[in-house]
């Protein structure tokens, strides 16, 4: 029963109290550029979630085969295998949807959260568990994505899904489905998210920028900005 | 003439209307996390522009082969290998021989590695089905574009220190507004290069 609960516990954190876009702030490129719609930002949501869920399974069932000092180029391998397979999956069967996603698809590979997940949690964590891990994470990051999505879609189109909403579709708002509007509206969001994580006195949601990308281990810009960042709390404080 | 006026066209598409951060997406994390101050700024865009105009070197006789052999689908999982093997064997070169130049982009290499702007200028060639030369305008001006981006950015956010922002908005909201305005501003270049080139 303890198992269950601690499983659950897994699969719930990805959605609301870690979710990858909103909390953790990682994955913005796709967030951005694929929410004009609400149908392609769950065709996005879902394809990154199957690649993860996948990519987190094969790692942690290697996590003692793969030698630490190789793993990042070994992970990243697996991944691109799997978008690999999901590209010609959405090719074969649903071409309009590659068409709409076109470049984000392939650059599933280096999105940070699939990478991010398997060097937190793949790589220490057993089989059932990391696929856990990882589906929470796909939902929160489907759900993160179609907020956006309806959000932009509604007001730059004037439509959900596609169907015409009466009064907003005489004058869309243009403007929401254009790049600008992308930055805007996730803006506003993370806005929103950060006030309700105030309420019930959870930290802000922060571009942590060098601690959340899994190459920090690796990079030396990393070791090199952190003694700055209290100066600068100072500063803004 | 002809051929001259094309590659220019690429180049200015890349740099202004197609820009890389502000319209495509492309490399967020570095536009947002790198660009508090001037000098990284400058620095992180020169590492991408140099590293993207190599890859692109790089993956093109690469991807003639896969083309010529059928193996056009293994496109994504090579191209990261090689970008992820090249930025490496350019950093222990640039270590060994050329110090100076390490001590300055050096830093800024393995970041780019799993940077999603140069997978995805190489992906973009292939897509578009560019030739040599046009490829590698086409990698240079988004580059360049990610160094404007950057560098225009990097002023917006220096002035913004020491505004008086509202509390909710501050941090990361407010950032990505300000990126919101820059982005509006470079929607003012549409059309210009098919104007210009007609």
């Amino acid at each position: 029963m303890a198992e269950k609960k601690s499983l659950f516990k897994e699969f719930s954190k990805g959605i609301v109290i870690e979710n990858p876009v909103l909390r953790l702030v990682l994955g913005t490129c796709p967030t951005l550029a694929t929410t004009t719609s609400v149908r392609s930002a769950l065709g996005m949501g879902l394809a990154a979630s199957i690649v993860l869920v996948c990519s987190n399974i094969v790692i942690s069932a290697l996590r003692k085969v793969i030698p630490s000092k190789v793993r990042i180029p070994a992970y990243i391998v697996v991944i691109a295998a799997f978008v690999t397979i999901v590209q010609m999956l959405v090719k074969a069967f649903t071409p309009e949807l590659d068409e709409q996603l076109g470049v984000y698809l392939p650059l599933i590979v280096v999105n940070c959260i699939i990478l991010g997940r398997a060097e937190a949690f793949a790589g220490k964590n057993p089989v059932l568990a990391s696929a856990v891990d990882g589906l929470g994470m796909g939902v929160g990051f489907t759900a993160a994505l179609f907020l956006m999505g309806t959000v932009r879609e509604v007001l730059g189109a004037g439509s959900f899904l596609g169907m015409s909403i009466p009064v907003l579709s005489q004058n869309p708002m243009l403007i929401f489905i254009l790049p600008p509007g992308g930055f805007f509206v996730f803006g506003m969001l993370m806005a929103c998210v950060n006030r309700l994580a105030e309420h019930r006195g959870k930290p802000r949601a922060e571009l942590r920028g060098c601690e959340a990308c899994p190459m920090a281990a690796t990079c030396k810009l990393h070791s090199e900005e952190t003694p700055a960042e209290p100066q600068e709390k100072e500063a803004t404080a | 003439m002809e051929m001259t006026k094309g590659l220019v066209a690429i180049l200015l598409t890349a740099i202004l209307t197609q820009n890389f951060v502000l319209s495509k997406f492309l490399g967020i994390c570095p536009f947002l996390g790198v660009s508090k101050k001037l000098n990284t700024a400058v620095g992180m865009s020169a590492a991408v522009i140099f590293v993207m105009a190599l890859s692109t070197a790089v993956t093109y006789p690469i991807n003639l082969f896969l083309e010529s052999k059928d193996l056009a689908y293994l496109q994504t999982i090579v191209f990261i290998l090689v970008i992820a093997a090249l930025v490496q064997l350019v950093e222990i070169i640039l270590k060994k021989y050329i110090p100076a130049l390490y001590s300055a982009l050096g830093i800024y290499l393995p970041l780019i590695t799993t940077n999603c702007a140069v997978l995805g200028v190489v992906i973009l060639n292939v897509d578009n089905g560019y030739g040599f030369a046009q490829s590698m305008f086409n990698s240079v001006g988004a580059g360049l574009g990610f160094m404007l981006a950057m560098v225009m950015f990097a002023g917006v956010r220096e002035r913004m220190e020491s505004c008086d922002i509202p509390k909710f908005m501050r941090g990361l909201p407010i950032t990505l507004v300000a990126a919101s305005l820059v982005s509006v501003s470079f929607l003012g270049f549409t059309g210009i290069v098919e104007n210009i080139f007609g």
